[in-house]
């Protein structure tokens, strides 16, 4: 009889277990088709631009040069990045662009020479042969070995060349050649600074017994103000941004803090005066917390404007719900016995919570704000997107213009250096606090 | 005893023929380090504050005082077009499904991969125990890269949509689940896994059998809490970046007066799923680690 509910009770446990071990991946699968389908999988691969990836691959390691020659006027400029501020001044170009006259030669190294002349633009390409490509009647004859490949895209207005040592492209209007170098260019000086060029053993040559380049100043405060205010990379203000984060996750984190702690005694069931504060209390932080990070980004951002204060306010507020919360469990957690102890001498609530309660809840309290801070690092990122301050708002700027990828990359690297600083020291702090 | 507890050094033990004066002596060292770490730390915060209001825009009591302005428009707006809202939740309804997806598809993902890296950067479980540290190396790196970076970045190449907030915050689900499940699997007892072993189970079988069973109610538990965090997380990329509820509401606010009868709206409704399922995961994680 026994054996017979025993075997049945077994039998249906079972029964049970096999079922979940079924069901649940089962039931992950279904999910994950339906996902399949509503976030359009199929279409992901057609959506997705490979070429774009390419972009940002090479341009997170490397940089390209522009020689680009106006062909109204024939002006040369040679230009990193083709921007102004990396632009060669008139008469200086690297060494692997040469000047006759109107003759102007590209070497993109390995035998890939380009050549604009008065009669147009020639490159030999090494194993193919030589493009020629020259303006009759407005439009762009080309000649070149046939058939033509397909790395060469020839139009009417427009003549593409790509190969694995460069760009090249004619239109009637200009003729470009881009040469892509390991590296990031000008990352400590730029082509203005008297320093660019240098390598390190000069340069530090420079700083212990070198003449003054500048009379009024020593050659090493002249180098670092050059890097300092690096037009290219922009140092000066990337050090600005890191420390503003840093500053928004230090001023939020701790202000919360603060704010929490006498708040979290009232939302205590064994602190609070009534049972109606601490009611109201804990549905405060509540609705704190349920409200969201964004939606009070939104709301601050529009008080107080773009900046450190008004990401430093988010945080505040979103962690000030997270901390009361915390804060009030580990108080009712307490051991009473201490309490009791301090109350014997006579003392009154403020002196029994500094002496009674608060020693009890620090360990807690301060690996909870720790945490945060480290993980605030992170979400000042985000946020400084948003309220406009930060590196966050630096890295959103450089992803939509397209083409500054290396400052992407530099930028990604700086944070993920701020945040694994950040959490280390956080680390350390909490050892160092909570141990003794 | 005395140096048990009060360090070893002579020099700095108390000298004990004057408890009294010895105790006192100690209060005021206390008394003193406290208090200088006091000054400190407001010093810090009382130049922070300077410094980050001197680098914002607005001033702090200026922004106080219009604190409310914007919030009192909006909902002003909002009651005269209340008609509205309802029709308004219908329409916004497809987006927050599509950010509550995100959040669920990343947390799911990330909780498998997760579990896999956990398992193989736990000490005394791993497939390969000379790589321990380089797979807790790679969950550091996962977890110190800020989402909206991956997002931004994937946006791109991918184009828009749901996939690459997918893949940022499922990378980030990975990391931190790959620290928390490892302090987890850590504490497991090895005595299942020495009895699969002696059947010849493969290392599979010994984590599917013999780990699983004793981690699960403790993962499930902190990958309902990455749940909460990661609807809150989609929220925000989709704001920044693209998709989901936090797009539609950035389009709002972008449009301006005249439809802020949306952005209340979709205030609501991010703040009441928010409360929900808040409220949803603390009930069943209370119930995970209690056992009732």
């Amino acid at each position: 009889m026994v054996d017979a509910i025993l075997t049945q009770s077994i039998t249906q446990t079972f029964r049970k277990r096999r079922l979940i071990a079924f069901g649940v991946p089962a039931a992950i699968l279904v999910y994950l088709t339906y996902i399949f389908f509503t976030f359009d999988l199929p279409g992901l691969a057609q959506r997705a631009r490979l070429d774009n990836a390419a972009i940002l691959l090479s341009d997170f390691w490397s940089h390209k040069t522009h020689v680009t020659r106006d062909n109204a006027s024939g002006v040369v400029t040679v230009a990193i990045e083709g921007e102004r501020k990396g632009t060669y001044a008139e008469g200086t170009h690297p060494d692997w662009v040469t000047r006759d006259g109107d003759v102007t030669r590209v070497d993109l190294g390995d035998g890939h020479l380009v050549t604009y002349d008065a009669a147009g633009a020639r490159y030999v390409v090494p194993g193919y042969g030589t493009i020629d490509i020259r303006p009759v009647d407005g439009k762009l004859a080309l000649i070149a070995p046939t058939p033509v490949p397909d790395w060469i895209s020839v139009s009417d207005n427009r003549i593409a060349v790509t190969t694995d040592h460069g760009r090249f492209n004619y239109t009637r209007s200009k003729v470009e050649t881009f040469r892509y170098q390991a590296g990031w260019e000008l990352f400590f000086f730029t082509l203005d600074s008297p320093f660019h060029g240098k390598g390190p053993l000069e340069l530090a040559a420079m700083v212990l017994g070198g003449e003054r380049v500048d009379p009024a100043r020593s050659n090493f405060a002249a180098m670092v103000s050059d890097v300092w205010t690096n037009k290219m990379w922009r140092h000066g203000d990337v050090v600005w941004a890191l420390f503003e984060t840093v500053l928004m996750a230090f001023l939020g984190t701790m202000g919360a803090a603060l704010i929490a702690l006498p708040l979290g005694f009232l939302a205590a069931s064994n602190f609070a005066p009534f049972r109606a504060v601490r009611f109201a209390f804990s549905r405060v932080f509540d609705f704190v917390r349920g409200v969201d990070g964004l939606i009070w980004t939104i709301i601050l951002s529009r008080a107080f404007g773009p900046g450190p204060m008004t990401g430093a306010l988010a945080i505040l507020i979103t962690d000030t719900g997270s901390f009361g919360k915390t804060f009030a469990e580990a108080l009712e957690n307490i051991d009473d016995k201490q309490v009791e102890g301090i109350r014997s001498t006579g003392a009154n609530g403020l002196q029994r919570a500094r002496f009674g309660v608060i020693p009890q809840v620090t360990p807690v309290l301060m690996s909870q704000v720790l945490y945060n801070l480290e993980s605030n690092t992170r979400s000042a990122t985000v946020i400084g997107a948003i309220v406009g301050g930060g590196i966050g708002l630096l890295l959103t700027q450089a992803i939509i213009t397209q083409k500054d990828w290396e400052e992407v990359a530099y930028y990604i690297v700086l944070i993920v250096l701020m945040v694994m600083m950040m959490d280390s020291f956080s680390g350390w702090l909490r050892r160092k606090l909570i141990k003794g | 005893m005395v140096e048990l507890i009060l360090g070893p050094q002579p020099g700095q033990r108390p000298d004990l023929s004057n408890p009294q004066e010895a105790y006192l002596h100690m209060v005021r060292r206390k008394r003193v380090y406290g208090g200088i770490i006091l000054v400190v730390f407001v010093a810090l915060m009382a130049s922070g504050f300077q410094i980050a209001e001197h680098r914002n825009a607005g001033s702090f009591l200026d922004g106080l005082a219009q604190l409310d302005d914007f919030p009192a428009e909006v909902l002003h707006e909002g009651w005269a077009n209340r008609a509205n809202v309802p029709a308004l939740f219908v329409e916004f309804l497809p987006s927050l499904l599509e950010t509550v997806n995100i959040a669920a598809v990343s947390t799911l993902v990330g909780c498998i991969f997760g579990a896999v890296l956990a398992l193989l950067s736990t000490r005394g479980l791993a497939r390969w125990p000379s790589l321990v540290m380089v797979f807790r190396r790679i969950s550091d790196a996962l977890r110190a890269i800020p989402e909206v970076v991956i997002a931004l970045v994937l946006v791109f190449i991918l184009g828009g949509g749901p996939v690459p907030a997918v893949i940022a915050i499922g990378l980030h689900t990975m990391g931190a689940m790959g620290k928390l499940f490892s302090e987890v699997a850590e504490n497991a007892d090895l005595k299942p896994v020495e009895g699969l072993t002696s059947v010849g189970a493969t290392w599979g079988q010994k984590m599917w059998l013999g780990i699983l069973p004793q981690v699960a109610p403790n993962w499930l538990s902190y990958a309902l809490l990455r749940f909460e965090i990661n609807v809150r997380a989609s929220a925000i990329l989709g704001f920044v970046g693209e998709g989901g509820i936090g797009h539609d509401l950035k389009l709002a606010m972008q449009w301006g007066q005249g439809s802020y009868d949306q952005v209340v709206a979709i205030f609501i409704l991010l703040f009441m799923t928010i409360f929900l399922i808040d409220q949803l995961s603390g009930h069943y994680r209370n119930r995970l680690v209690k056992g009732h």
